[in-house]
């Protein structure tokens, strides 16, 4: 293998893009087996550019549903993203203009994560760490969507590689070093909980976003200032 | 209008409410940001997502939940987190102990 000289921000945001990017081929082949075209598909993965979102969209299309349910649905599962663009501001700034709607785009779980998983006092590495994978994620799971709607049910699936158990590990990975204080630690642990508890009940998207709360209630009263997960 | 049109007015109409949701967040004043309530929960709440996020990677299989070959990785992974690996190392021995357990057939 090659030696890269990329820091390490750049090699994570590298990984993740890789890995996130091959996916593209399991929503590129489901998209058009839902009955969605190539170029569809290909316009679902550019302008909504959302994973959970995405595979929402067509797996409503897929179970019969119409467009309007799948835009619904697929919106509902995109709100977490709002939430990212409110935590990454502080490090983004100032964002404006075209920079800004392009910066908007590319806000998603994984870019979030690998900037925030950087030290809060290493803003350009934090800076790095977003343009980097969401640029990253952004090219690969487009080009990769095209792939898998092209090349439709003759690709395996990535289970098989286990790259739904690298997904997870990555982002526990990358949310890790913002778990060094008690506090964070309650969190993150209540929001797991929450999030499996409501699983089994709530519509798809409401597990993750219900873990918001779990943030207000922490966020309210007066930790201090070393307990925030910056 | 068939529906193949309506279907790509759900594509771009989906496609403006992503953007525009992602672009909301980027949009809080930053005046809002310095009051200090906001600014420990809008810490907190990048945290709680992402950990949710891992979770129901982790367990969901739908709207069930089920202890399979991703546990097994992500135990491995949170390993290896402790010890200090490098990501890379963390990301790809969870694919491995993931596919391996797969390959055998166990989940």
């Amino acid at each position: 293998m090659a030696r890269l000289s990329l820091d390490a921000t750049r090699q994570q945001a590298l990984s993740v893009s890789l890995a996130t990017g091959a996916y593209g081929l399991s929503f590129g082949a489901l998209s058009v087996a839902a009955g969605l075209d190539v170029w569809q598909t290909a316009a679902l993965s550019l302008l909504v550019f959302s994973g959970g979102s995405q595979f929402a969209f067509v797996g409503v299309i897929g179970a019969g549903g119409g467009a309007a349910a799948a835009v619904a649905t697929s919106t509902f599962l995109g709100l977490r993203n709002g939430f990212y663009g409110v935590g990454l501001a502080p490090v983004l700034r100032p964002l404006r203009g075209a920079r800004k709607a392009w910066g908007a785009q590319v806000t998603i779980d994984e870019s979030t994560a690998v900037a925030l998983a950087q030290p809060a006092e290493d803003l350009p590495a934090r800076r790095a760490g977003f343009w980097w994978t969401g640029v990253g994620v952004f090219v690969a799971w487009n080009a990769i969507t095209v792939l898998g709607a092209v090349l439709g049910s003759r690709i395996g699936d990535p289970a098989d590689w286990g790259l739904d158990a690298a997904a997870a590990a990555a982002f526990l990975a990358l949310v890790w070093p913002r778990l060094a204080h008690r506090r964070a630690q309650a969190v993150a642990a209540a929001s797991c909980v929450l999030a499996l508890a409501l699983t089994p009940i709530a519509p798809p998207g409401v597990p993750i976003l219900a873990a918001a709360a779990v943030a207000i209630v922490a966020g309210w009263g007066h930790p201090r200032p070393e307990e925030v997960p910056e | 209008m068939s529906a193949y049109w309506w279907m790509w007015v759900g594509i771009v109409v989906a496609g403006l409410l992503s953007w525009a949701t992602k672009l909301a967040g980027h949009s809080v004043p930053e005046s809002w940001l310095e009051n200090p309530r906001v600014h420990r929960i809008a810490a907190f709440v990048t945290v709680a997502l992402l950990s949710a996020l891992v979770a129901v990677q982790t367990f969901a299989s739908g709207r069930s939940l089920t202890a399979d070959a991703r546990l097994a990785a992500v135990v491995v992974a949170a390993v290896l987190l402790w010890r200090r690996a490098p990501f890379i190392v963390v990301v790809a021995v969870a694919a491995g102990v993931a596919a391996g357990q797969r390959a055998l057939g166990w989940g």
